[in-house]
């Protein structure tokens, strides 16, 4: 049998959650300090305005497009390669006194004058109206899974986990928004679907290590709280790496032949995937420790088994 | 012993076989085709056999042409001959016949006529147009209530009833100011039953008496739905007549309006043909040049009359009555004036427009008739950081005409400027009127070249994301490794299956959720491998660890896909666009997961271990 994790390990996570916590915090800093410095850079969809991708035959020349536009009265336009050199992407904010959906239309026709094998790749025009609504859509997709599952854990494990999970939960979101910030990546729909689907996948790791500390708080009756975690998280430990490393993997694979459309989106995913095994690992279980969470908690007996154990 | 029931494995096998038989159309890709329909009518084979011998003529190979449904269709095996051909086709039939380029299904009759078609793709990945369009909803109640009140002056001058003055005020009120309280009591009794959305309110203005009317709630509801109803009728038409094969034309919330255009190139005349508001009404000059000029040096127009100015600037009166407005035209063709040669539209009245237009014209011969060109145009300007909406209406003399003869139901119109403002013209009156002008508020726009790459990229990833997952399973989990390869396979068609069936729109961000699954869906298979081999060192026996295995991980299965498929609906429910196709093939995949994960694997192991009565190892 090959093993990527010894399974026999006693290594003591919890005894060493202290560690956990102080890089933790460290990252949890680091991520705030840079999401209330730099922001973030909010794409098109939420902000409105307007994305022209221009092809070009050869490798295009930005320094003449920027001055052409600014000729033009496109003053605001920014000009960067997408992907390669011979593909320029343009953004323009939303405009004044002109009439939005023709904006990328009059671009489009200044750069044909300029360079005639010029060709439109991709349009798109957002209204700032528009942008707002998807912006609150996209807030509220948040808010209600976050609280669909903290409902979910809490009935179906225990409510001092489920906070431990949601407190992880956006641990996870607040650091992967600060790697968002860092870096720079653009945060527009797609990137907010892979964000989304994060939350999704980082309490799917945090359910196995639950169920398994359930089980064996059931099945182990002796040991402290502590050794009985240390033995559950030991024992998914190969599951929780394997699925990790199938997953990168995977998203991986989109990173290198997804193309800059889906670049956000799989960065986003591959640092989130890493994030979420650590912190499924480390942060949920220890937290519900420290939130007090005792055998008592997951004993939840039939009413029979009740019966024989309040006998004498 | 490890065996399925009979049954079960049928019900694997009968699932994977409806998987394949609904994936493979997409294996057989789509070939270019020109789509033809006839304009206000069901297309016939004859139509069809000339095309097809235009192309014979004109040496441009033909793969197959039929009668599909209500249109026809030809196909080719290239581009390149499709291209070719559609010049061929339009001026073998003729402006009666739109022609669309298309792409058709290659996959065998048989297997379309039962219902397996390819996968319905996003415009990310064939290129096209995408707009979001706002009704301007005050501008709708607006009109509605000016038609009220032009049906209001005739009921009055009908009733013999004396009033000053009949306008639409502030947008949403009508207001008719009359001489006396009892014309005015008069007024309402005779139109307060023929108006029974309106709400009337008899009132009094510096001492005059007044009428208003405005709309109830239940009546403005009926409005503000008629006007999406009939726009969305309205751009289904243009769309039809610029020739765009599966355009999508659908209401999104109250006042939105979504047009998908697959494959169109030109995007500027698109947008102009889908938001152009332009109509035309038909109306009797009033008074003489000199009445004109005074008119509008001294701003006293006669109640009877509006002050109108022809494209050159001249002013000119016109009567309030209107003698037949554009949506009383049923068709229109564009071409040239005989004597003078200039271009010209010729129009079609129905009936009812017919009649009044022989009415008033037969009542007026050697009189003049205007004929008032009106486009809605909003400019969004930004004042103090934020977006005002600058509506103009443009009314345009387009053309005054002695009327020599009383007019039927066919006539022509000219003043135009060049063939192609008339061509416009003819497309937009036969179309039908727009109820209410509308803002583009959101415009996708994605090239075919963009498109065709990121088909690659998507196909690509996918491979690659395959075969590096299997590589993994492979080497960690060997022949149980195996089993939950062939899974993965089983759970691709099947998404592909569901996908095809659903003719759910797959996108760019749909393929990276498929791509995500093949990681995820593993997990799965992951959870009760490790089970299965805990379960051995704990010393069972390699059928009891492999029951067991399977039993106590399917709980932990189910939690953890449970939270996965809970953010996938969240996101299909509040997702726009891109991330709703992200959702739906994530959640397909998870669903289709626990079906292969699970009983596929099951099965295979049992097929490989299950029948071996001493065994005392497994290779997992």
């Amino acid at each position: 049998m090959f093993n990527l994790f010894p399974y026999n390990a006693k290594f003591d996570f919890f005894g060493k959650r202290k560690y956990a916590y102080i890089i933790s915090a460290l990252l949890l800093i680091a991520s705030i300090v840079s999401l209330s410095t730099r922001g973030i850079n909010l794409g098109l969809d939420f902000t409105g305005g307007v994305v022209l991708e221009v092809g070009y035959s050869k490798a295009a020349d930005l320094d003449a497009i920027r001055a052409d536009l600014k000729k033009n009265d496109f003053k605001e336009a920014v000009v960067q390669y997408f992907g390669s050199s011979e593909t320029v992407m343009i953004r323009l904010p939303p405009a004044k006194g002109q009439n939005q959906n023709q904006l990328a239309d009059h671009v489009l026709s200044v750069l044909k004058k300029q360079d005639a094998g010029a060709t439109m790749r991709r349009v798109e025009f957002v209204g700032p109206a528009v942008g707002k609504e998807l912006f609150n859509s996209g807030g509220l997709a948040m808010i209600v899974v976050l609280s669909g599952l903290l409902i979910f854990v809490s009935l179906r494990y225990q409510l001092k986990m489920a906070t431990g999970a949601v407190l992880t939960l956006s641990h996870d979101l607040i650091m992967v928004f600060g790697f968002i910030s860092v870096t720079g990546i653009e945060f527009n729909l797609t990137v907010l679907a892979a964000y989304l689907a994060l939350a999704g996948y980082s309490i799917n790791d945090m359910i196995v290590v639950f169920d398994r500390m359930r089980e064996n708080f059931r099945k182990i009756r002796k040991g402290t709280e502590i050794e009985i975690m240390n033995a559950s998280v030991n024992q998914t430990m190969s599951r929780t790496v394997i699925t990790a490393t199938t997953t990168f993997l995977s998203v991986l694979s989109l990173y290198i032949f997804g193309g800059e459309a889906l670049r956000g989106f799989a960065e986003t995913l591959l640092v989130g995937i890493v994030l979420g095994t650590f912190s499924s690992i480390y942060v949920a279980s220890s937290l519900s420790l420290d939130l007090g969470l005792k055998r008592k908690d997951l004993l939840k007996l039939t009413d029979k088994e009740k019966l024989v154990d309040t006998a004498p | 012993m490890n065996r399925y029931p009979w049954w079960k494995n049928l019900l694997i096998i009968l699932v994977l076989l409806l998987g394949i038989f609904f994936a493979l159309p997409n294996l057989y890709g789509e070939n270019p085709a020109l789509q033809i329909s006839k304009r206000n009518a069901v297309m016939d084979q004859a139509a069809v056999d000339k095309a097809v011998a235009a192309l014979k003529a004109a040496n441009i190979p033909v793969k197959s042409a039929r009668l599909e449904d209500k249109d026809g269709l030809i196909q080719f095996s290239s581009t390149d001959a499709q291209l070719k051909a559609v010049n061929v086709v339009r001026e073998a039939l003729g402006e009666d016949y739109p022609v669309a380029l298309n792409l058709a299904p290659a996959a065998p009759r048989w297997m379309q006529d039962m219902g397996a078609k390819p996968m319905y793709l996003g415009l990310d990945l064939r290129g096209g147009v995408h707009f979001l369009m706002q009704i301007d909803m005050q501008a709708a109640i607006k009109t509605a209530l000016e038609r009220r009140v032009d049906g209001m002056r005739g009921d009055l001058r009908k009733a013999n009833i004396r009033y000053v003055a009949a306008d639409v005020e502030n947008g949403n009120e009508i207001a008719l100011r009359f001489p006396d309280a009892a014309a005015r009591d008069a007024a309402l009794k005779s139109m307060a039953g023929n108006y029974p959305e309106l709400k009337f309110n008899t009132e009094e203005r510096n001492g005059e008496p007044y009428l208003t009317a405005k709309f109830t709630d239940a009546g403005a509801t009926a409005e503000r739905k008629a006007a999406v109803d009939q726009n969305i009728t309205t751009l289904r038409n243009r769309v039809n007549e610029l020739g765009v094969a599966e355009p999508l034309i659908q209401q999104q919330g109250d006042d939105r309006i979504v047009v998908e255009l697959p494959g169109i190139q030109d995007t500027v005349r698109a947008k102009e043909i889908i938001g152009a508001t332009a109509t035309l009404e038909f109306r009797l000059v009033s008074g003489t040049p000199t009445d004109w000029v005074d008119a509008e040096q001294s701003g006293r127009v006669p109640p009877d009359a509006r002050l109108y100015h022809e494209k050159d600037g001249r002013p000119i009166l016109l009567k309030r009555q209107v003698i037949v407005t554009g949506d009383r035209i049923t068709g229109a063709s564009s071409g040239f004036d005989q004597r003078s040669g200039s271009p010209a539209v010729f129009v079609n009245l129905d009936g009812q427009g017919a009649r009044r237009m022989a009415d008033i014209t037969g009542q007026n011969i050697g009189k003049q008739m205007g004929v008032v060109f009106i486009e809605h145009r909003t400019e969004t300007k930004m004042v103090d950081g934020k977006p005002v909406k600058d509506k103009k209406v443009i009314q345009q003399v387009i053309n005054v005409a002695t009327i020599q003869d009383q007019l039927a139901n066919r006539f022509q119109i000219t003043g135009l400027d060049s063939p192609e403002e008339a061509r416009d013209l003819a497309l937009l009156l036969r179309a039908g009127a727009l109820r209410a002008p509308m803002d583009i508020v959101e415009e996708r726009t994605v090239g075919p070249s963009l498109g065709a790459q990121n088909i690659q990229s998507g196909v690509n990833a996918s491979i690659l994301g395959f075969a590096l997952v299997a590589a993994f399973m492979l080497i960690y989990y060997r022949v149980f490794g195996v089993t939950a390869v062939v899974a993965l396979a089983v759970n691709l068609i099947l998404i592909v299956a569901v996908l095809s069936l659903l003719q759910a729109t797959l996108t760019l961000p749909g393929i990276a959720g498929m791509v995500l699954t093949l990681g995820i869906a593993v997990d799965a298979n992951v959870l009760i491998n490790e089970r299965i081999r805990e379960e051995l060192r704990n010393g069972l026996t390699p059928h009891a660890a492999i029951k067991a295995g399977y039993e106590r991980a399917f709980a932990t299965i189910i939690d953890s896909h449970v939270t996965t498929l809970l953010a996938a609906i969240v996101l299909f429910a509040l997702g726009a666009g891109a991330v709703k196709g992200f959702a739906v093939t994530l959640t397909i995949g998870i669903l289709a997961s626990l079906f292969t994960a699970i009983m596929v694997t099951r099965a295979l192991v049992n097929l490989i271990y299950g029948r071996r009565v001493r065994l005392t190892k497994i290779s997992i």
